[in-house]
């Protein structure tokens, strides 16, 4: 005979108040819904102004991968393993340096083109791929960009090792900044209301039984394509943001850096939150440059500490936030039975 | 042949590998009627409705309904031509409250007049049907999340994501397997009612007693060919389906 103890979670009383239009009614409840909303829609709009030239960069890169992350996460929601984000960060990354190196497009037009094209372009090239599932899909994305890297270097188009120098950067750092900030929230706001709709529904069904989609008359691989393209379309935006940040690119831009960067953000940060992916990626690009000191030791530590990360808090760390603020946890005696 | 048939299946073949899963399975349904499906375990009746709604491609044979040949359409077509079956294995989306596993049929382009909105009408809708087939509205039941529903509720659930799709004919595979006798009482009447409705329906069934009640007609499935056909009570008394359920053994030592 003994006491043991259990961990019960239970609701916060003010989570159960604001869950209908009537939080409306007490300032409490309003600020309840708000504060984890706007906080760090703040914080990140304060930010740069704070930061110095090096860590201003840095937050550049953050939204970026922020932006891939994202990217990542609503083509998982749809059931798809992605493994090959780099596939549409190089495809907009080339497309956009083309478009300005070539054709001498300024880059206010170059972005643009280069996201819609090279959306499309990686949204029909992995097309191909739609009707494999799990690790086959993840396969055929993984080979893709390393394909493309390859081409790159045998035939030495485009610039071949050397990639394509002397782009366009964007005019002013802060212009750059605040447009990548502000496209990483909108991009965060759509994604989490667009997986809110009955169409979002629509592609988590996918995900959790394609044939229960299928009985009900949807046809999954065109919802799939369209995952897939709105995906790319941020994805291929990236590499276009990042090509000018730069004002190069180069084959490194389907490296498998990008492809692992996203999904070990996403999956740091929580999967299928949005507001995961962009957390974890702020996360570890900071971290990845913080731990720069350490020199070749640094990428041992980083890795330890994505271990570390993931196996503590498998769920991810939005996950945990989100419980944490919603429910509190107490202890409940179980008696054992002799 | 006849011309007024709604659904009719000429000659349906699928082997897998040295199986004969199907083997030139024919038969005619009216409108309106129900055709019941019964044979032992393997003789191919999910492989059949498989064969009609596309999960499975067929080797030979064709599928006509409404004078249409709709053989080797993909799954989602044939259900947004109306013809929507259950799965025997219940495919609920398990982590989404039970009227939302009814909001993806309601999506579909065959259903699309319903507005959508997160609380809008494909909501009402959804509780709607799910009232139909016995979730009690007032309760937490259609709103509690799907992995947490009694399998009984989830083979209903399965029948109401049918429904959604206002279908012409209805497939049922094995609607009754898991569920206990008073789940059962209370599932032929929706069926029934919707054989009032008008609606064609093949149910494929293990339970003999509710299945011959209700048919119109039976055929029965052994190793993938159709060794029987007729009335349920024809059936019933026929020796070929007696020796197929009973082994020939058991009959020759009679």
């Amino acid at each position: 005979m003994g006491i043991r103890y259990r961990q019960e979670r239970i609701d916060r009383k003010v989570k159960a108040r604001s869950d209908d239009v009537y939080a409306l009614s007490s300032y409490r409840e309003i600020s309840y819904l708000l504060v984890p909303r706007v906080l760090p829609i703040i914080a990140l709009l304060v930010l740069p102004l704070f930061l110095g030239v090096y860590w201003q960069k840095v937050l550049v890169i953050g939204c970026i991968i922020a932006l891939l992350s994202l990217s990542w996460d609503l083509i998982a929601s749809t059931g798809m393993i992605c493994l090959g984000q780099a596939l549409f960060f190089g495809v907009g990354g080339y497309f956009t340096g083309v478009l300005n190196h070539y054709l001498g497009l300024p880059i206010y037009l170059a972005i643009p083109a280069a996201t819609l094209s090279g959306g499309a372009f990686c949204a029909i090239l992995l097309s191909l791929a739609l009707r494999l599932r799990g690790l086959y899909f993840g396969l055929v994305t993984f080979v893709l960009p390393m394909m493309f890297y390859r081409i790159i270097e045998a035939t030495k188009i485009l610039g071949g090792t050397e990639g394509l120098p002397a782009l366009s950067r964007f005019p002013n750092t802060w212009v750059e900044m605040y447009l990548a900030i502000g496209i990483v929230l909108l991009c965060l706001f759509v994604f989490r209301r667009l997986i809110n709709t009955d169409y979002g529904l629509v592609l988590m069904g996918i995900r959790d039984n394609d044939r229960a989609v299928m009985r009900g008359g949807i046809n999954t691989y065109w919802f799939k394509f369209q995952a897939l393209l709105i995906g790319s379309l941020v994805g291929a935006f990236a590499g276009a943001f990042m090509t000018h940040h730069l004002g190069f690119v180069g084959m490194s831009a389907f490296s498998l850096d990008y492809c692992i960067l996203p999904v070990a953000s996403t999956v740091v940060g929580g999967i299928g939150t949005f507001a995961g992916a962009a957390l974890g990626a702020s996360i570890l690009v900071p971290l990845s440059e913080a731990l720069r000191a350490l020199g070749t030791l640094r990428i041992v530590i980083y890795s330890l500490m994505m271990t570390i990360f993931i196996v503590t808090l498998p769920e991810g760390i939005f996950h945990y936030l989100e419980r944490r603020y919603h429910q509190f946890v107490r202890l409940v005696e179980i008696e054992l039975e002799e | 042949m006849n011309h007024r048939s709604f659904l009719r299946v000429d000659g349906l073949t699928k082997r897998f590998g040295g199986l004969m899963a199907v083997d030139h399975v024919s038969f005619d349904l009216q409108k309106g009627n129900i055709l019941g499906i019964i044979g032992p375990n393997g003789s191919g009746k999910t492989t059949l409705v498989n064969l009609i709604t596309g999960f499975v491609k067929s080797d030979s044979g064709k599928v006509i309904y409404q004078d249409e040949e709709i053989t080797g359409l993909a799954p989602h077509k044939i259900a947004c031509l109306g013809i929507v079956r259950t799965f025997q294995m219940v495919k609920p989306f398990y982590q989404l409250p039970a009227f939302k596993n009814l909001i993806i049929p309601l999506y579909s382009s065959r259903v699309r007049k319903t507005k959508g909105g997160k609380y809008g009408k494909r909501g009402d809708v959804a509780i709607d049907l799910l009232e139909e087939v016995g979730f009690e509205r007032d309760s937490f039941v259609p709103y509690k999340i799907a992995g947490s529903l009694p399998h009984g509720y989830l083979k209903r659930m399965e029948l109401a994501q049918c429904l959604a799709l206002q279908p012409e004919i209805i497939i049922l595979d094995e609607l009754f397997s898991g569920m206990n006798m008073s789940e059962i009482a209370s599932t032929m009447p929706i069926i029934e009612k919707l054989k009032l409705e008008g609606k064609t329906i093949i149910m494929i069934e293990h339970r003999l007693w509710e299945l011959f009640r209700i048919s119109d007609s039976v055929i029965v499935l052994n190793f993938g060919r159709k060794i029987a056909e007729g009335t349920p009570k024809e059936v019933l008394h026929s020796e070929e389906v007696k020796q197929a359920y009973l082994g020939s053994e058991a009959m020759g030592n009679e």
